[in-house]
């Protein structure tokens, strides 16, 4: 499928990079699922005032929810191309947030992960491409989320495991501005 | 006769320059009026100034699109006081109107003189004497560019004010995403926050003392509102799922914001003073994006109940939403005119986003822009022009528009992905 060799070929690329600059695994492993919150003690924004003062706003408090699960300890399985839990991007039609055929393998050997492991947690990150408008696409993503989360819970994973955040267009993968980079960038990452 | 007038600039505050660097940014016309009206802006007479004033007024005026103003090279003389003024010279080369000025230093700050003359009749139609700090010199320019456009344009000029907007940069798989306010005419960029996490949606509060913003740094979405002269700022919404588009009411008090944390995204009104939260729209589709009417009374918003993104209005205290937009197949990203009459959006059809206007009465829509994917629309203070964000290639940037789509002018960033342009409503 035309599809299917597209992100295959973007997988490749994606595996190439991470060869490419693997003097850091943790920045590799951020490439691949992104999902190193708090690792890197990840802080909040900077702020700067107009009239030439600097602060800090926001208690200081770093992105560390989740941030204790890392990407370390994932397995050999992981990162077995032939094993689907390789597999952790999940890619969406224009404006749907309905599960393709083609992942549904993908999505169920995750659940059966997760039910073996129920300490483990995930992220679901949403995404979109970059048409229309920012606000919106931020809803798309999260429904897109929501919806492998539904598919998750319905084979037995608990809540618990799960946290949904979207990103909207904000983080594309691709940086194109076409329909081969809009079709990587409408997707659902499972992040460990 | 001088007529001048006088006014004292306040210098309370002086703008500081923070060492970081940042993109330069130009502005290009790339579509003007043909009846742009001749003015002379004579070089002010100036002892020892740091900045050129009058090159200032002349590339704002410029800009507007509504001024041609004669290059300084192809002026016959330069006079600085209205009995040097050869009225007849001026008219010989076309010109309608000239402005003659001095600048002269007082202490640690600068007297700044200014007249403006209706060239036909000999007539002064302006005057004016400010004091203006050194490090101000530039505001007190844009200011005087104000001035001279309500006199002959019966508008208040847009010159003075600010532009927020988001940049976003890459290297390698890090990436750095700033919230950005620069002067109207895109000098004077400072980053006000810089975060690793994505950065969205800020929206002035109507004083234009603070910004309200999107911030994914906590690796979740939270809005925060920030205080621009001291930087400092607070969380002011986190709950679970979505919390965005922040939108002030006009006393800016409240602010409506998108919330999830119920399900689906959902209008909620925020009250900065309580921190309660009253839930606004009720429906399983995604409502997102409102935006206050300028009276305070509706909330104009995004929904996609009818399958597609549409534009529904629904009374701010609560009551019947009704939709609003019934051309075009997606219609979003709402944003009122200053006197409530017109609404800009995004406006697409079949994968195309440009920019609209709607008629509040008549529901009519035109289109501003070209697309292919222009977005994020919102009115310069004075209604007369529409900025949005656009992108040729793989360069993002910032683009006005006239109201009636005559005039457009494109502000160019180096290298910078950049989005999301507010207008500060003063």
């Amino acid at each position: 499928m035309k599809l299917h060799n597209k992100l295959a070929m973007f997988a490749l690329l994606s595996t190439l990079a991470l060869v490419g600059c693997s003097s850091d695994e943790e920045k590799d492993a951020s490439l691949t699922d992104g999902s190193l919150n708090g690792v890197n003690g990840i802080g909040d924004a900077s702020t700067s005032g107009l009239n030439g003062g600097s602060s800090f706003g926001g208690s200081g408090m770093n992105g560390g929810r989740y941030g204790a699960r890392g990407a370390n300890g994932l397995p050999p399985e992981f990162s077995d191309p032939n094993n689907p839990l390789s597999k952790r991007t999940i890619y969406f039609m224009l404006d749907s947030s309905q599960v393709q055929q083609d992942f549904i393998p993908v999505i169920a050997a995750h659940a059966r992960y997760l039910l073996a492991n129920p300490s483990q947690h995930i992220v679901l990150e949403g995404n979109g491409d970059e048409r229309g408008s920012r606000e919106y696409n931020i809803g798309l993503g999260e429904q897109r989320a929501k919806s492998v989360a539904g598919m998750l819970k319905a084979q037995g994973v608990s809540e618990s495991q799960l946290s949904v955040v979207s990103y909207g267009e904000e983080k594309p993968v691709a940086m194109g501005h076409d329909e081969a980079s809009w079709e990587l960038n409408r997707r659902v990452e499972l992040a460990y | 006769m001088n007529v001048f007038k006088k006014l004292v600039l306040a210098s309370a505050i002086g703008l500081c320059f923070s060492p970081l660097s940042y993109a330069e940014m130009s502005i290009e016309i790339t579509e003007g009026i043909e009846s742009a009206m001749p003015i002379a802006i004579v070089p002010f007479a100036s002892q020892g100034a740091p900045l050129d004033l009058s090159s200032v007024v002349s590339s704002d005026l410029a800009r507007s699109g509504y001024f041609k103003p004669l290059s300084p090279q192809n002026m016959p003389s330069r006079p600085s006081t209205a009995d040097a003024i050869r009225f007849a010279e001026w008219r010989g080369l076309g010109q309608n109107y000239i402005v003659i000025g001095r600048v002269q230093p007082n202490g640690g700050q600068y007297n700044i003189e200014f007249e403006l003359f209706d060239v036909a009749k000999g007539e002064s139609l302006l005057g004016y004497r400010m004091t203006s700090a050194t490090a101000d010199l530039r505001k007190t320019a844009h200011h005087i560019s104000d001035l001279i456009y309500e006199r002959l344009m019966g508008k208040k000029g847009v010159f003075s004010g600010r532009i927020a907007y988001i940049t976003s940069t890459r290297q390698g798989p890090q990436s750095t995403h700033q919230l950005m306010v620069a002067d109207a005419d895109g000098a004077n960029a400072k980053a006000v926050a810089i975060s690793p996490e994505p950065l969205m949606s800020p929206a002035w509060s109507p004083d234009a003392a603070r910004i309200a913003y999107v911030s994914f740094e906590r690796k979740s979405a939270a809005i925060y509102t920030q205080t621009l002269a001291s930087g400092q700022r607070e969380r002011v919404a986190e709950f679970p799922g979505i919390n965005g588009a922040p939108a002030w009411s006009p006393d800016g008090t409240k602010l409506a914001v998108t919330l999830s944390k119920d399900g689906s995204p959902d209008i909620y009104i925020l009250d900065l003073g309580t921190r309660n939260v009253t839930k606004l729209t009720k429906n399983r589709a995604i409502d997102t994006e409102p935006t206050w009417s300028p009276d305070g009374r509706n909330i104009v918003f995004t929904s996609d109940r009818g399958g597609k993104p549409q534009l529904y209005v629904i009374p701010a205290q609560g009551g019947e939403e009704r939709r609003i937009t019934f051309s075009g197949s997606y219609n979003a990203r709402a944003s009122f005119s200053p006197d409530g009459k017109y609404i800009t959006m995004v406006h697409g059809n079949g994968g195309d986003y440009r920019i609209g206007v709607m008629d509040v009465n008549s529901k009519s829509i035109s289109v501003l822009t070209s697309g292919p994917l222009d977005e994020s629309p919102s009115f310069a203070p004075n209604g007369s022009m529409v900025l949005y964000a656009s992108r040729k290639g793989n360069t993002g940037y910032l683009s006005a528009v006239s109201v009636d789509g005559r005039m457009q002018q494109k502000l160019v960033f180096d290298s910078t992905e950049v989005r999301e342009p507010a207008w500060s409503p003063k």
